[in-house]
């Protein structure tokens, strides 16, 4: 398999020293999420991957290529990596009309096909009637869609993408979250995407790489990185434990009705309800009963054998099969009184309030 | 008014412009890009002609264009006549002379093109020269505009070094201050005073263009 394998290291004067590796395949072309924490380095990996940020030592390759090897003393400019990148700001140029803009990097081509290539980019982008504006007279999303347009129209072989939607109003962005990941999967490029939003990263993103504390500490598909944080680095950084793909099967004054595996619960519906959607609960927000519950009649109630049980410190971290994994925190004090340990039955409960919704890419 | 000094003042004003936008741009280019931890000399060195009065960096040139520097030297054996008291001498001291306020400016306008910018045509393929040419020359425009304007107003008005490197030869370097300054030396105020009227509306005008094309680069 073709991949783009990355192992750096990338020092800051005065600062910290990123070391980072990282494989992201190219074949089939999958959406890789860099997730870390602000000031992480994120934005550094991605501009080594582009060449505009040169690593101390290490080396870049893409498929048969060589970007960079320290020891060689191999740098291949920006210009000769065939790479889209898609600035946090957009980094439009505002002297040149929106045509202008997608056009920018296909001047190498004759005329007409350069032409034929705006139109066809603008068409899928559905900026087709923006093309003779100029950026200062945009919106936040149609810049950023300017700005993708721009950056796959000379057919780049990797797409990155800096906090994609960092630069546009809350509203906003809910809404382009998903139809950017249905750009990004028609343009049929892998990319790499940098955010630090957790929502972010789940709806576009195939796999997730994080960064955090100066190296990338997992890659895995999204949801694993949630549900099974390779260390409690991870854990505190991703924030919410539990991630679980499900499906929504009716909708009942604000509630949904979901089905995780064979269990069915109630959460509270969001504004665009998707037909598939990851389930979120943070570990903290499930509550531990002895099994059988008292309450029987309680909405989302989930009785399941405890599977693995992780001191952190004054909580204890304990995983339960219920059908799916469900990873809980509780207070050591009720560990004990609810006698948690492999093997042992228990129910949990989770407020409709306590899961968020996300639809699935 | 001496029309050939006229002549030969905007001849002289419109090379000097034309050879630091050919010479400046570059400058001020590699001033705003290069990491280099001395280019602070170098900056210094295109300021020199704000502070330096214009007879020393005149009695300079002088001793260069002379027969016992190099220079000087090469110059006569190519041309069969000395720099000192040409039209040539002259040239060469004015795009030295009027250096910062051509290179300064163009340094300021291409620092405030976003480095963003530059970046994104560098991952689009556009190479240091294509990006200048399509990226930061038009964005930075109306401040190489400001400083091409600013190099000739300041070539028009320049008296010390021409008198010190060029004389008052009509025709070759008798420019249009030299006139006033031989007009009142003669005591024919009128003349003095229409050429001095003619070269304070020059200065006026061009300082109001420079600062509205100040005020628009600042504005879009």
């Amino acid at each position: 398999m073709r991949t783009l394998a990355l192992d750096i290291e990338r020092k800051f004067a005065g600062g910290p020293t990123i070391r980072a590796a990282l494989q992201v395949p190219l074949e089939p072309a999958v959406v890789t999420v860099l997730f870390g924490p602000s000031g992480s380095g994120k934005t550094t990996l991605l501009r080594c991957l582009a060449g505009l940020d040169v690593p101390n030592s290490g080396t870049i390759r893409f498929g048969q290529e060589s970007w960079f090897d320290g020891a060689h003393g191999v740098h291949v400019p920006p210009q000769q990596r065939g790479v889209g990148l898609l600035f946090q700001e957009y980094a439009l140029f505002p002297h040149l009309t929106v045509e202008h803009n997608i056009g920018y990097g296909l001047r190498r081509s004759p005329v007409a096909e350069r032409a034929t290539r705006v139109q066809q980019i603008a068409r899928l982008l559905n900026i087709a009637d923006l093309l003779q504006r100029r950026p200062g007279r945009l919106s936040g999303g149609q810049r950023q869609r300017v700005a993708l347009a721009r950056a796959i129209a000379p057919r780049p072989r990797l797409l990155l993408l800096d906090e994609p939607l960092s630069a546009l109003d809350a509203p906003t962005r809910e809404d382009l979250r998903g139809e950017l990941r249905r750009l990004l999967e028609q343009t049929g490029v892998p990319s790499v995407v940098v955010t630090h939003d957790r929502v972010e990263a789940m709806v576009l993103g195939d796999r997730m790489a994080v960064l955090a504390e100066g190296s990338i500490r997992q890659v895995s598909a999204v949801p694993e990185v949630f549900s099974s944080p390779a260390d409690v680095v991870v854990a505190r950084v991703v924030g919410t434990e539990n991630v679980i793909p499900a499906h929504v099967l009716e909708l009942r004054d604000g509630l949904a009705l979901v089905e995780v595996e064979q269990t069915r619960l109630w959460a509270v519906a969001p504004d665009h309800v998707a037909s598939e959607v990851y389930v979120c609960i943070r570990a903290e927000d499930v509550i531990l009963e002895p099994a059988p519950s008292a309450r029987t009649s309680a909405r989302n109630e989930l009785v399941g054998a405890v599977v693995a049980v992780a001191h952190e410190g004054p909580l204890v971290r304990a995983t339960l099969d219920c059908g799916f994994h469900l990873v809980t925190l509780v207070t050591r004090a009720s560990a004990s009184a609810l006698g948690l340990e492999p093997g042992a039955k228990v129910a949990a409960l989770v407020k409709a309030t306590a899961i968020r919704l996300i639809a699935r890419a | 008014m001496d029309l050939g000094a006229l002549r030969l003042s905007l001849e002289l004003s419109a090379l000097t412009t034309l050879l630091l936008l050919l010479l400046g741009l570059p400058i001020a280019h590699w001033l705003t890009t290069t990491r280099w931890r001395w280019k602070v000399f170098v900056e210094a060195v295109v300021a020199l002609p704000l502070v330096l009065p214009p007879t020393v960096l005149g009695f300079y040139l002088l001793v260069a264009f002379g027969s016992r520097s190099p220079v000087g030297r090469a110059f006569v054996s190519v041309t069969g006549h000395p720099l000192a008291f040409s039209f040539q001498g002259l040239l060469v001291a004015s795009v030295l002379y009027s250096m910062p306020f051509a290179v300064q400016p163009f340094a300021a306008a291409l620092a405030r093109v976003d480095r963003h910018l530059v970046e994104a045509s560098y991952t689009m393929g556009e190479g240091t020269l294509q990006t200048f040419r399509r990226v930061s020359l038009p964005l930075a425009l109306p401040g190489v505009i400001a400083g091409a304007v600013l190099t000739f107003a300041h070539t028009l008005g320049e008296f010390g070094v021409v008198l010190m490197v060029g004389g008052n030869l009509p025709g070759a370097t008798r420019t249009l201050s030299i006139a006033i300054y031989d007009s009142v030396e003669q005591l024919d105020y009128g003349a003095a005073s229409e050429t001095s009227l003619f070269l304070l509306a020059v200065s006026f005008a061009v300082l109001v263009i420079t600062y509205a094309l100040q005020r628009r680069s600042l504005l879009a």
